[in-house]
Parts: structure tokens; C-alpha cells; sequence
């Protein structure tokens, strides 16, 4: 009954650990739960879960496994029996202890694909994409004549599939991309410099001082170690980047959240850099700034990250006028946009959600990496992209 | 559902106070932390009554309590120990203390007090998300070993009582997994009508029942706006109550309209979007069957 708690919560994706069960038993195995119900599902819960975004998948799974049941007695007989031998526990199955002696990722990844595998089945998959492509403000219809687009709904399915295959591989290999790690990637992110009022104590200046005065004691300060690097994040969005929303918008938390960046602004753009680039996700023309102010309000030592799967049909990046929205026509090229920004900043990375796998195929991806170094949407690649960033000058 | 007794009595250590309303699970989390001397993590709406919890377990178990307040700036190391290399070296100048001892120049920080004490006391680390990022891991060995060494002077301070170690998180920031695997964790629910009242009575035990009612169907009504940027809280709700009990404000005055909406709101927004909601017409409900069916006293 136990044990089908612990598998149930983490059928349910709640991330309980050894450490946490181990916790509940020592508690148990002192009697604190008093052989009550109530109780127990207090000790329970604060035992193992840790953020009350679980708290009702707790509560389903405790309902489920509990329901009905009189805990008085049998609860301390049969833990204590757990406790005494757990290879003994009488409703384990031989395959089920050894499914407990090699807990590993593995064996959670392949439960988590057979759920996952049902639910394709039932296109529940397909729906919820859909309705997280949704959330963009980007329509299909409106904006995207459809001789121009490649693809289509095609091709944005065809990501989705990729992506979600992609997410369990991130849990073995690559990781998932939680705000935290991102965050954590995100801190190499520093070229620390000393400015602004002096209020560290210098211990080694002032020894010197001090010797150089004789002894009369004199006290140094200096200003801290400030990060002094400024960001400036290009974002696709909208179209093929839907499918990325999530873990997009993950990275944009981890950026405003970071207070270590000296500055950091962020414009939108729709799959290619033309003479407007958005203030907002919304694109509106009212709210647009001329990519030529980009310039001019940002010098060379800004840090430039462009996030964008730089897939398009190639005469929105090689033509003139090959802006996909009609209404806004252009008569630079978008390659040479992107060139411009090559030139006026020091450090300019690309960053694609796509995996490594699939930039080739598309011919406008492979002119981009001409320009820009392309990292991918994930731990590793934002935290070699930073590393590119603060590199020493080419 | 009320606590129980345990078939192992010393667990019941802690059962809320006289001014401090805590439900059974709240009990349940405080009494599991002391008994397996874990950090008990609290979060919860702000206003919710965290910071005030640790006061009151610490005069429930007659214990002394010590603050650790968080801030951005905090680093791990304050919290055990500060070298004062200024006043020691002022005092070399001036020739006053003794300089020769490196000790009477460490200043303990709230850790490093907690583990000295002569008696178990009870430590609140307050805010643990407004710092660093690393700051919960700085200081996950110290809390798990109770242990930790002056660097200047060698000397190991190890805690002669486990304290009683209570931190509040606001979410503004994720917390690393081996600091929570660490924790017992309880989120603190906004408290239902009933517990309310409870709640309230302790602050204003002579308030009429028929105005209290009032106020909470305005206040929860509040609560139930979406549009607010900020919900009310208890503390808020507490402040209102005094305030109303100040002017005389009588149960038909409630009735009829909020007075004194500045407690309570705290945005420019959030007022005008109340006045708006006035001016379009609008009145708020003066009966609990008004709020739907989850206040169905």
C-alpha cells in the first residue's frame, strides 16, 4: 500500500526521491502519524511533496490509494514489517522489487514515454499543442498569405512531433530546460569590472597604505565587482516558433528574473530582421522602433542574442520585399539586416530551438550560420552561447 | 478534525497559542519538523501569517527565538560569522581592546548565536527567496550538520541544541531540489470563513458577529475579483476591522458600502477599478448566498 503511493505520485509526475520517502518512514516508524488517517496525510504530504503546484495530484493519489481504508491497525503492522525487511513487504511482486532496487532513469523515462505514447493516440497531444500555439498573439490566417508560407500547419505538426520526442531525450542527455538551470547557465554571464562609489573595504591596499604611513593606520575602499555585461535579446515569435513557447518563455523568465545583468532589452521580430523590430510580442506598428535606432541606442559592447529557429521560405531572407507581411514591404535584404548587426556588435549569437539535426535542411539556416555562431534551445547551448558571449574579442 | 493525540505524546509539542490559529495540518508540519529535527519550509500568500508562525512556535515551546532576515544583498557566510577586520584595526590604531585575540572580532550572525546558545532555540530564516540564487545550498551543510568553522581562528562551532529552524519563501524565486529534499514543506492556505472568524477574534474579541459578517462578505468578495492586482490579505483585514471599530462604523454603514477602501487596496488601480465598478451601478453583495455557492454558510 505504500510502495503504490510512492509509484502512484510518481505516475502522477510528482518528483518524490529516496530521500523524501525515507523521511516519511523514519516518521512513520516513530509513530507520529498516531494511527490516524488524518494525520498520516499530513505527515505525508509534508514528507514528500514540496510545492503545491503536486498538491493535487497528492491528493488524487492518496485518494486513490486510501480510499476506504480503516488505518488504525494495519497501517503500524504492515510498515513495521516493511520497516523490519522491506525486500519482504507482502504485496511486492518479484518484479517489483526489482524495479525498486534499479529505480533509475531509465525505467522512469520509459513509463513516461508509454503515457506519453497514449496519449498520441488519442490526439490529446495535438490538441494541447494547438491550443498552446494559441497563446501566440500570431494567427494563421491574417498575416500569411499562403503562397508564401513552407509548409504551413504541416510543417508547425512535424516540430511538434519533434519536440515532444525531443523532451524525453532532454531528460537523459541534455535536460530539461527549467527556469533554475537556465538561470544557472545564464551566470557565466559576467564580465566582472569595478565602478560606481567605493564601498568594499580593500584589506591589501590598506596594509600598504598603512606601511607607507608609518603605521598610522589607513583605511582603503573600493568600488565592488559589478557585472558589466548588457544583453540584448532578438526574439522570433509567432509562425513555426509556436511550438516553442514554452520553453522560449522559460528563458525569458530566467532573463528578467536575473539581477546580475547590468542591462537587458529585448525586441521581437517575425522570422526574419527587417527595418522594425517590435518593442512587444505583439508586434503592433505603433510600438515598432526602426532597427537602425537599435543601433544607434546600443553600442558595441552590448552582448546580442538572437532567438530564433531561422527557418523561412529563403526569399524572406535573400529577396528584396521578402518581408512576409505584405503590408510591410522592404527594400533591404533580410541578410544584410542581419549582416548590419553582425557589424555594429562585438558578440552576436544565434539561438535555435530546432535540434542540431534539422538546420541543415533548411537552406535559410545554413546562410545564418554563415553569419552567426547558432547554438541550441537547451542547457548545453545557452551555457556554450554565454561562453561565446564573453569570449575573449575575435 | 481537530489535532489528535499521537500514540507518541512527545510529538504534540506544538498546537498554535492563544493569538496564533493554525489548522491541523499546520500543527501536523511544525510538529513533524521539531520531531525530525528537519527545516520546516513554509510558504503561502503573503499575509498569510508566516513570519508570525515561528514567533509563536517559539512561545509555545518556551523557547527564544532568533530572526535571520533575508535580503538581496545576504550572503550565506553573515549568517554564521563576520570578521571586523575594520575595528580591529582601528583598535590597533587607537590601542584600545585586545588586538592580539583575533576572537573578540568575530561577530556571530544569527546561525552562529542559534548553535551557542545554552537552550534550544528557534530560528527563522526569513524570506529565503529574496537572495542569491546559491544562497539556499550556502547554507544547506551547516543547516543539515549544525556544525561550521571560523576560518581565522580555527575553531569549530557546532550547535549545542538543535534549533527549531523555520524558513518562509514568497516563491519569488525556484529553490534548489537538494535544499527541498532537506525540508518538511507546508503551504499555508488562505484561511476558509470559519477559520476567519477564528482568526479575527483573537485581534477583536468584542466585535458584534452580525458586522463581522459584513465585513467578511465584503472582504471575501474582494478576494474574489480577478481583476485585482492585489488581493487583500488577513493582516489587512485585521488593520480594516480596527480602523472601522475606531470610527464607529455601525453593520448597516458595511452594508451599504466599504469605508475606508484604503486598507484594504493597496494599488491606484485596484481602487479605480472598485470605483468603476460602483459608478457602472454595481453593488457589492451584502449576503453570504450573494458569493456563490462555496460560502454557503
Amino acid at each position: 500500500m505504500f510502495l503504490n503511493l510512492f509509484f502512484g505520485l510518481r505516475e502522477q509526475g510528482v518528483p518524490v526521491g529516496m530521500q523524501e520517502w525515507m523521511t516519511l518512514m523514519t516518521a512513520l516508524s516513530r509513530g507520529l502519524h498516531g494511527s490516524e488517517l488524518d494525520r498520516f496525510y499530513n505527515i505525508a504530504k509534508a514528507c514528500l511533496v514540496k510545492s503545491e503546484a503536486y498538491f493535487d495530484a497528492f491528493d488524487r493519489v492518496f485518494a486513490h490509494i486510501f480510499k476506504g481504508v480503516e488505518l488504525d491497525l494495519d497501517i503500524e503492522e504492515e510498515l513495521l514489517n516493511w520497516l523490519a525487511d522491506p525486500k519482504q513487504f507482502p504485496e511486492l511482486s518479484d518484479e517489483q522489487k526489482a524495479m525498486l532496487e534499479r529505480l533509475d532513469a531509465d525505467e522512469l523515462m520509459r513509463r513516461f514515454l508509454e503515457t506519453m505514447s497514449e496519449q498520441d493516440e488519442r490526439h490529446d497531444g495535438g490538441g494541447r499543442w494547438v491550443g498552446t500555439g494559441g497563446r501566440s498573439p500570431y494567427g494563421h490566417g491574417g498575416y500569411h498569405p499562403t503562397g508564401i508560407r513552407v509548409g504551413g500547419p504541416g510543417r508547425r505538426r512535424m516540430a511538434m512531433k519533434v519536440w515532444e520526442e525531443r523532451e524525453f531525450r532532454d531528460y537523459s542527455t541534455d535536460s530539461t530546460l527549467d527556469v533554475r538551470q537556465i538561470k544557472s547557465a545564464l551566470r557565466r554571464l559576467r564580465q566582472l569590472t569595478r565602478q560606481g562609489p567605493s564601498t568594499e573595504f580593500d584589506l591589501d591596499a590598506t596594509i600598504d597604505e598603512t606601511c607607507r604611513n608609518a603605521g598610522e593606520i589607513d583605511l582603503v575602499f573600493r568600488p565592488e565587482r559589478r557585472n558589466n555585461v548588457r544583453l540584448l535579446l532578438l526574439m522570433d515569435v509567432g509562425g513555426t516558433m509556436d511550438p516553442y513557447y514554452e520553453p522560449v518563455s522559460r528563458l525569458l523568465t530566467a532573463l528578467h528574473e536575473d539581477r546580475g545583468l547590468r542591462d537587458f532589452k529585448a525586441y521581437y521580430f517575425h522570422n526574419c530582421i527587417y527595418e522594425l523590430v517590435g518593442t512587444t510580442a505583439n508586434l503592433y506598428r505603433a510600438e515598432a522602433l526602426p532597427t537602425g535606432d537599435l543601433f544607434r541606442r546600443y553600442d558595441e559592447r552590448w552582448k546580442v542574442a538572437i532567438v530564433g529557429d531561422a527557418a523561412m521560405h529563403p526569399a524572406e531572407l535573400l529577396s528584396e520585399r521578402g518581408n512576409i507581411n505584405p503590408r510591410r514591404e522592404t527594400s533591404t535584404r533580410g541578410v544584410d539586416w542581419l549582416r548590419r548587426i553582425d557589424e555594429h556588435f562585438e558578440r552576436v549569437v544565434w539561438i535555435n530551438p530546432d535540434p542540431e539535426a534539422e538546420w541543415d535542411n533548411s537552406q535559410t539556416c545554413q546562410v545564418i550560420r554563415t553569419i552567426f555562431p547558432m547554438f541550441r534551445l537547451s542547457v548545453t547551448g545557452i551555457a556554450n552561447a554565454v561562453g561565446a558571449l564573453v569570449a575573449a574579442k575575435r | 478534525m481537530g489535532p489528535t493525540m499521537a500514540a507518541n505524546p512527545a510529538f504534540n509539542q506544538f498546537a498554535g497559542t492563544s493569538e496564533y490559529i493554525a489548522s491541523p495540518a499546520l500543527i501536523d508540519a511544525v510538529n513533524l519538523a521539531i520531531a525530525l529535527e528537519r527545516p520546516l519550509l513554509i510558504k503561502g500568500e503573503p499575509g498569510t501569517g508566516k513570519t508570525l508562525l515561528a514567533r509563536n512556535v517559539a512561545r509555545a515551546l518556551g523557547n527564544e527565538m532568533e530572526s535571520w532576515h533575508i535580503k538581496s544583498t545576504s550572503k550565506a557566510q553573515e549568517g554564521l560569522y563576520v570578521y571586523d577586520t575594520v575595528q580591529r584595526l582601528n583598535d590597533a590604531r587607537f590601542g584600545d581592546g585586545d588586538v592580539a585575540d583575533v576572537r573578540h572580532y568575530i561577530k556571530y550572525g544569527p546561525l552562529g548565536r542559534v548553535f551557542q546558545a545554552d537552550e534550544r532555540r528557534v530560528l527563522l530564516i526569513d524570506e529565503v527567496d529574496k537572495a542569491d540564487l546559491e544562497f539556499p545550498n550556502d547554507i544547506l551543510r551547516e543547516l543539515d550538520e549544525m556544525r561550521f568553522t571560523v576560518y581565522e581562528t580555527g575553531e569549530e562551532v557546532a550547535a549545542r541544541h538543535r534549533p527549531v529552524v523555520i524558513i518562509t519563501s514568497n516563491n519569488e524565486k525556484e529553490l534548489p531540489d537538494p535544499f527541498l529534499r532537506r525540508c518538511v514543506f507546508h503551504f499555508i492556505k488562505f484561511p476558509a470563513v470559519a477559520q476567519m472568524k477564528r482568526i479575527v477574534a483573537v485581534h477583536h474579541p468584542h466585535l458584534e458577529s452580525a458586522l463581522l459578517d459584513q465585513v467578511l462578505i465584503k472582504f471575501y468578495w474582494l478576494r474574489e475579483q480577478s481583476e485585482l492586482r492585489k488581493k487583500p490579505s488577513t493582516s489587512e483585514l485585521v488593520d480594516w476591522i480596527a480602523a472601522l471599530l475606531r470610527a464607529g462604523v455601525t453593520r448597516e454603514q458595511v452594508e451599504a458600502h466599504i469605508p475606508f477602501i484604503g486598507s484594504l487596496l493597496k494599488n491606484e488601480q485596484d481602487t479605480e477599478m472598485l470605483e468603476q465598478f460602483s459608478e457602472r451601478g454595481g453593488n457589492p453583495p451584502s449576503k453570504w448566498a450573494d458569493l456563490g455557492p462555496r460560502y454557503n454558510q
